[in-house]
């Protein structure tokens, strides 16, 4: 049996640890990886930073621990953004651990426990006033729906049971019309697709989607068509959209562990046809 | 030395290497590593460890979702509306409530569960029906709007597209004019109704390539996709884990 036949034969669990140590090996690399912005990324960041000091941007998170790989760092980043730049931010989420992943990503920008009164760059922000979570609500799209009439009626309380009307930020929020920009960051149902369909196109909601790449290639009409203002697909796209909001995170450092993958990945799929065209097709004449 | 013996030693030798990580990591970040790794263990073959963290995740993420969905409907809408529905009406004396609605959802959820008896089991039909109907009725206008008129709008524009300074934009109308194509291609390739052979033919093969493209695009992402979760893992384990990661 020649090189190339035997390559044809290989164990696949070989080929697990070329990927586990093309991973793995790039996170104890400290080199820096140029990360080009593409357009989607940039025009939603654009309308992100169009924002004024003051306005209430709607965070949905709606994904959950299995997928917070590629969107844990596009909810620090927009977090981190939110901060610096003095936006108000009302959390909610779709999936029950939705809002769990939304604080986490706070505390990630925090750097230490939630409380009703924080200290972020010299600046006190308070719950109720700066931020709000307003927990999970089951009834998928129809609550998106619900929110476009009443956005009391869909979250009567925030996730600690305190009445809406208790919460200044939430003080003259009735609909879509009074918020500013949702960021809505999905790893499926329901998610960037419902936000598309009864939040943009039934209630004009300005609507940047985080994704994971495996969704991103079906939202991409949604850009084309106006209907998204950008599109953050997956690992790569948290990496630039970290990029532009000025900071180096998860994303960012996973980016070289990627692109060493992606490397094995291609080497593999051309020997595993060079293996095929000069062994394979021998044997098959034998 | 047999088999069964050997596996009793990797167990405690496993367990042990475990407990002094716990004591030294920490014990829910040493958890997270043991069925982090527990599942990783299926790559190399099917085995009790495996099996072990496949239930104890499929457990925990059912039991998380029945608790948090029955504090969300069962007790803050149905039991608490129907609760502020009732002071309303009875207590105030302020009619009626629209949240009175809520005792016709838990009707036709109860519904829901009369499957489980055959002789009344019919109800669980009524309850479909409702279900059925309203979410037609509702997706029916959304998708059209959203996937329908609007994605075809897109497609209805100009080709040539211009710079701010108002110069031939190249790239934007070759990215403009592959949009129209491959779209009126692809729908070519999916009409059946008259045998793809000669100038509809050659259309229709342009529509293939170009599912075959979008397949290609799709099937990358996921690879990245995927490669994204491992990534994530293997910093959990090398990082937060074992802390080999400054």
């Amino acid at each position: 049996m020649n090189f190339w036949v035997r390559l044809m034969t290989i164990d696949r669990r070989i080929i697990f640890l070329f990927v586990v140590i093309a991973v793995t090996i790039p996170l104890f690399l400290n080199i820096s990886q140029e990360i080009v912005v593409s357009t989607e990324v940039q025009t939603g960041f654009d309308a992100f930073s169009a924002l004024q000091p003051g306005a209430r941007v709607l965070v949905a998170c709606d994904y959950d621990p299995p997928s917070s790989p590629e969107l844990q760092p596009m909810a620090v980043a927009t977090f981190r953004y939110c901060l610096d730049h003095d936006l108000k931010f009302i959390i909610i989420g779709l999936w029950p651990q939705g809002p769990q992943q939304a604080n986490a990503a706070f505390e990630t920008v925090l750097g230490y426990p939630i409380s009703d009164t924080i200290t972020y760059n010299g600046k006190t922000l308070i719950y109720g006033r700066d931020w709000v979570n307003l927990g999970f609500q089951a009834g998928n799209e129809l609550v998106i729906q619900r929110m476009g009439s009443s956005i009391p009626a869909a979250f009567p309380r925030d996730y600690r049971g305190t009445p809406l009307e208790d919460l200044p930020l939430m003080q003259g929020v009735q609909n879509f019309n009074n918020i500013d920009f949702v960021m809505n960051i999905s790893a499926g149902y329901p998610g960037v697709y419902e936000w598309v369909q009864f939040g943009v196109d039934r209630f004009g909601v300005r609507l940047v989607g985080g994704t994971t790449a495996v969704q991103a290639p079906l939202i991409y009409p949604y850009y084309g068509s106006g209907q998204l203002l950008g599109v953050l697909g997956g690992l790569k796209g948290a990496a630039e959209f970290e990029g532009l909001v000025g900071v180096s995170g998860k994303a960012t450092q996973f980016m070289l562990s990627q692109s060493f993958a992606h490397v094995i990945v291609i080497l593999f799929i051309i020997v595993g046809n060079v293996a095929y065209f000069v062994g394979g097709r021998k044997q098959k004449k034998t | 030395m047999n088999n069964r013996v050997l596996a009793y030693i990797v167990v405690a030798v496993g367990i042990a290497v475990f407990a002094i990580l716990a004591a030294t990591q920490g014990f829910a970040v040493t958890m997270g590593a043991f069925f982090t790794i527990g599942i990783f263990s299926f790559l190399y073959k099917d085995n009790p460890y495996y099996k072990f963290s496949e239930a104890v995740f499929v457990g925990i993420s059912a039991g998380y979702w029945f608790v948090s969905l029955f504090w969300q409907n069962m007790v803050s809408k149905l039991y608490m509306g129907i609760q502020a529905a009732y002071n309303t009406t009875f207590v105030e004396h302020a009619g009626w409530d629209d949240r009175w609605m809520m005792l016709l959802g838990g009707l036709l959820g109860l519904f829901m569960l009369l499957r489980l008896f055959p002789k009344i089991g019919w109800l669980s039909r009524w309850s479909l029906a409702v279900i059925v109907g309203a979410t037609a009725g509702l997706y029916f206008i959304n998708y059209f709007v959203s996937n329908g008129i609007i994605q075809l709008g897109a497609i209805i524009a100009p080709l040539q597209s211009f710079t701010e300074a108002g110069k031939l934009d190249w790239w934007g109308t070759i990215s403009q004019a592959l949009l129209v194509a491959g779209t009126l291609s692809g729908v070519v390739y999916f009409y059946f109704s008259k045998e793809h052979t000669g100038a509809f033919g050659g259309v229709a093969k342009i529509g293939i390539w170009t599912l075959m493209l979008t397949f290609g695009a799709s099937f990358g992402y996921t690879v990245m996709s995927r490669m994204s979760l491992l990534i994530g893992r293997m910093d959990y384990l090398v990082g937060t884990w074992l802390g080999l990661i400054r």
